[in-house]
């Protein structure tokens, strides 16, 4: 299957009277975007406000960032089973405003929505301060259900980012990069001498706001199967949960999987990238046992020689994530796990809820406990007052000022474990 | 610029009053430099001078840790050090843990750089190795030569206000885990790794495992329906308006509840604080994680002797794992002083 990407490089996000881009600048037709992404009688309000680097801005709670993308050739559309039928998507070519992302925000759907600061200290830590974004303020009806809110928030983003793609499909790329995995015999023969390489791709999938789609299927429901990299690309995977801010994978992050990017860096070259697995975190044993089983069976029915594991999420998953190691090595598959660390705030304690020697190759994005401070900012996208409850703050987080201490974990994709950020942890 | 003022500390041993016969013998100061002094005092150079040493026996110190460490704090501020040193150790465990506990004394006390010299396996680098900077040495005083001036260099950087690296300086890791900024984005590392690991060539894993603590289940319960079982849980069921404001994430702390006469969990009296799942069901109907209506029952029907008076709570959501260790060596004592014979413990 074989993907073509064209990025259009978006510099900055005005209101306009037509939505398009022109040069480097996306113009938003604030009303015109308003009417297509509204009409859920769920949500009471929706508004729309605009953040870009280096303003004194903060936006909490956030929910989801997605990037605009719009299919032009191949089979089809962008986040098959939400916004498009359920065809397979991953080939042909699809446009990227590369530098904008719509982000959801409004009252707090449960505890785990994020930060982001376009400037300071807190912006350090976010990858969404780099870019220009669109965020949507949604306001359910009162005594909507958390479950009903997530669904409607989630749909609302969707529609958004799929609105302002639209802008992207008649434009030429700044650059257009390819992406190409073959079936699986064709794949094994093309580079025969380099190692074969699976990742394994753990969807966030305990439930009760803690969900993960894949073609529009709750990832809970999923057993471990097969996807070709470039269909995460079209949106094959969108996330539907309330996580930790800053490891949960945001819809943006799954456009983006760095290690899909990253494997495809050395494809060909140092090792021959053959295809992904994709598993869910479910929190009943009998589902990690089956998921975990069925993770190294497939793997090993590929006949990769080594294979990148990412968890999403902390605690209940560092069991998944610490089976599916011990199954495939068992199976004499070279493992590498990418994770963060809960060490506690002041970094003694045992950073996962689980271990092995067989895990004995750790990439680490962080520790998520250790506290920051972030000064307050000017304007305030969404509700402040939630910043004490949300995961990661705690009683007298906020300050009177505006200011707020609180653990790393509630930055938005602070400590992400697909391993997007330069952010790690090491002992001293 | 004046000299730096040096305190040294050192044992009964390596002040020549003798072994073991010894040990017991009082905190005394001496002035200057006393046996190793001079080997230090020469890596210490120019810019620093020893200009009092301690010499207190091991026993000493380890039976009488408070007065010993009152009376050595006295001993270091009227020499108004600038820079405190302690032994090195080596292997000798009492030496070990008081050259530990009377830096980390100093250090919090008064507020200088401390420096001191151990083996990997001294029981005083686990007691000592978070509060203070600990050079490894070798496992006894054969090594002195190449410890003392590692020690004194280190010692200086601490006072020109540098921090020590492990493992350049010579320091042995803290134990605690620090975030730091890569030159690479962890997905880059992850396929650099997983490249290196394929070919055989050396890697650096960025976590290395801890010996995980697995807990072997104590024998079933001989008699359950004499038994008094209590409640424990880490979903967060908390007291409507969570009295204690236990964190819906890495909590800091745990609450006691009292149950007497309490049938039901009931959605107007009790909640959930855990901020790590849709708490819908657990708000309309907390027994769903803490399950006193069925406990009742069971108390009612004999199955069980009597359901335990108070139950303990806290959200188990990011919350450490030291924490967590430290709430239940709590409560778990006082569940035992309660006669408490088995405890049910419910999740999320």
């Amino acid at each position: 299957m074989r993907l073509e990407v064209g990025y259009i490089n978006i510099k900055d996000v005005q209101f306009g009277s037509k939505t398009e881009v022109k040069g480097s600048v996306l113009y938003v037709d604030k009303q015109e975007m308003l009417d297509t992404i509204g009409g859920d009688p769920r949500l009471k309000s929706i508004d729309i406000d605009i953040a870009k680097p280096g303003e004194e801005v903060r936006i909490t709670p956030v929910k989801d960032v997605i990037e605009p993308r719009v299919k032009v050739e191949g089979a089809g559309g962008i986040f098959p089973g939400f916004v498009s039928k359920v065809d397979t998507v991953g080939s042909g070519r699809t446009h990227v405003l590369k530098g904008v992302n719509v982000v959801t925000a409004g009252k707090i759907v449960g505890f785990q929505e994020g930060i982001i600061d376009m400037t300071g200290p807190g912006a350090d830590y976010t990858p969404f301060s780099k870019t220009c974004n669109v965020v949507v303020v949604c306001e359910p009806t009162d005594d909507l259900k958390q479950h009903q809110h997530e669904e409607a928030v989630r749909l609302a983003g969707l529609k958004a980012a799929t609105y302002l793609a639209e802008a992207a499909r008649n434009l030429t790329p700044d650059q257009v990069k390819a992406y190409e995995t073959k079936p699986l015999l064709e794949q094994v023969n093309e580079f025969r001498d380099l190692p074969k390489v699976a990742y394994v791709y753990m969807l966030q999938s305990q439930g009760l706001l803690h969900d993960t789609y894949v073609y529009g299927v709750d990832a809970k429901q999923i057993i471990p199967t097969l996807i070709y990299p470039t269909e995460v690309m079209d949106g094959a995977i969108v996330s539907g949960n309330c996580v930790s801010a800053c490891d949960k994978n945001t819809t943006y992050h799954h456009l983006n999987n760095p290690i899909i990017h990253d494997l495809y860096e050395k494809h060909g070259k140092e090792l021959n990238f053959v295809g992904v697995v994709i598993t869910n975190e479910n929190v009943y044993l009998a589902d990690k046992e089956r998921s975990s089983n069925m993770t190294a069976k497939l793997v090993k029915m590929l006949g990769v020689d080594g294979v990148i594991i990412s968890e999403e999420g902390f605690g209940n998953p560092d069991t998944d994530l610490i089976m599916n190691c011990k199954k495939i090595e068992a199976q004499g598959i070279k493992t590498v796990i990418v994770t963060d660390e809960y060490a506690g705030r002041d970094g003694a304690s045992q950073s996962l809820a689980d271990a092995d020697p067989k895990a004995d190759a750790v990439v680490t994005a962080g520790n998520a406990n250790e506290i920051i401070k972030l000064p307050p900012m000017k304007k305030v996208i969404g509700h402040i007052e939630t910043v004490d409850v949300i995961a990661g703050g705690f009683k007298g987080s906020l300050k009177e000022d505006g200011s707020i201490e609180a653990e790393l974990q509630v930055i938005t994709g602070s400590t992400n474990e697909l391993g997007y950020n330069l952010l790690s942890a090491t002992t001293i | 610029m004046s000299k730096l003022r040096v305190v040294h500390y050192i044992n009964q041993f390596f002040a020549g009053l003798g072994g073991e016969e010894k040990a017991d013998v009082k905190p005394e100061i001496r002035e200057g430099k006393v046996g190793p002094g001079a080997a230090l005092a020469a890596a210490l150079g120019q810019d620093a001078e020893i200009v009092a040493t301690v010499v207190c026996g091991d026993s000493y110190y380890n039976e009488n840790l408070e007065v010993a460490r009152k009376t050595i704090l006295d001993m270091v501020k009227q020499q108004k050090a600038d820079l405190f040193i302690a032994g090195p150790a080596f292997n000798a465990g009492r030496y070990g843990v008081a050259c530990g506990d009377i830096c980390k004394a100093v250090s919090q006390e008064l507020g200088i750089p401390v420096v001191t010299g151990m083996y990997i396996e001294n029981p005083g680098v686990d007691l000592y190795r978070r509060d203070v900077s600990i050079i490894k040495t070798g496992g006894s005083a054969a090594d002195m030569r190449n410890a003392v001036p590692v020690m004194a260099k280190a010692a200086l950087k601490l006072a020109r206000g540098e921090e020590l690296k492990a493992p350049e300086d010579g320091v042995l890791e803290k134990g605690i885990r620090k975030n730091m900024f890569r030159d690479e984005r962890g997905s880059k590392r992850a396929v650099d790794m997983l490249i290196a690991k394929l070919n055989g060539q050396p890697f650096e894993t960025e976590y290395p495992m801890p010996d995980f603590d697995r807990v072997t289940p104590n024998p079933a319960v001989k008699d359950i329906s004499k038994a008094k079982i209590a409640l424990v849980t880490s979903g967060g069921i908390v007291p409507k308006g969570n009295p204690d404001s236990i964190e819906a994430s890495s909590a800091t702390k745990y609450g006691k509840y009292d149950i007497e006469g309490v049938n039901d969990l009931t959605s107007d009296k009790y909640q959930t604080a855990h901020g790590g799942y849709d708490p819908v069901y657990a708000n309309e109907d907390p027994d769903r994680v803490l399950p006193v209506d069925v406990l009742r029952d069971l108390e009612k029907e004999g199955v069980i002797g009597q359901l335990h008076r108070y139950f303990y709570s806290t959200v188990g959501n990011g919350t450490s794992v030291a924490n967590a260790k430290g709430f239940a060596s709590e409560f778990a004592k006082e569940l035992k002083a309660d006669g408490v014979d088995a405890v049910i413990l419910t999740s999320t």
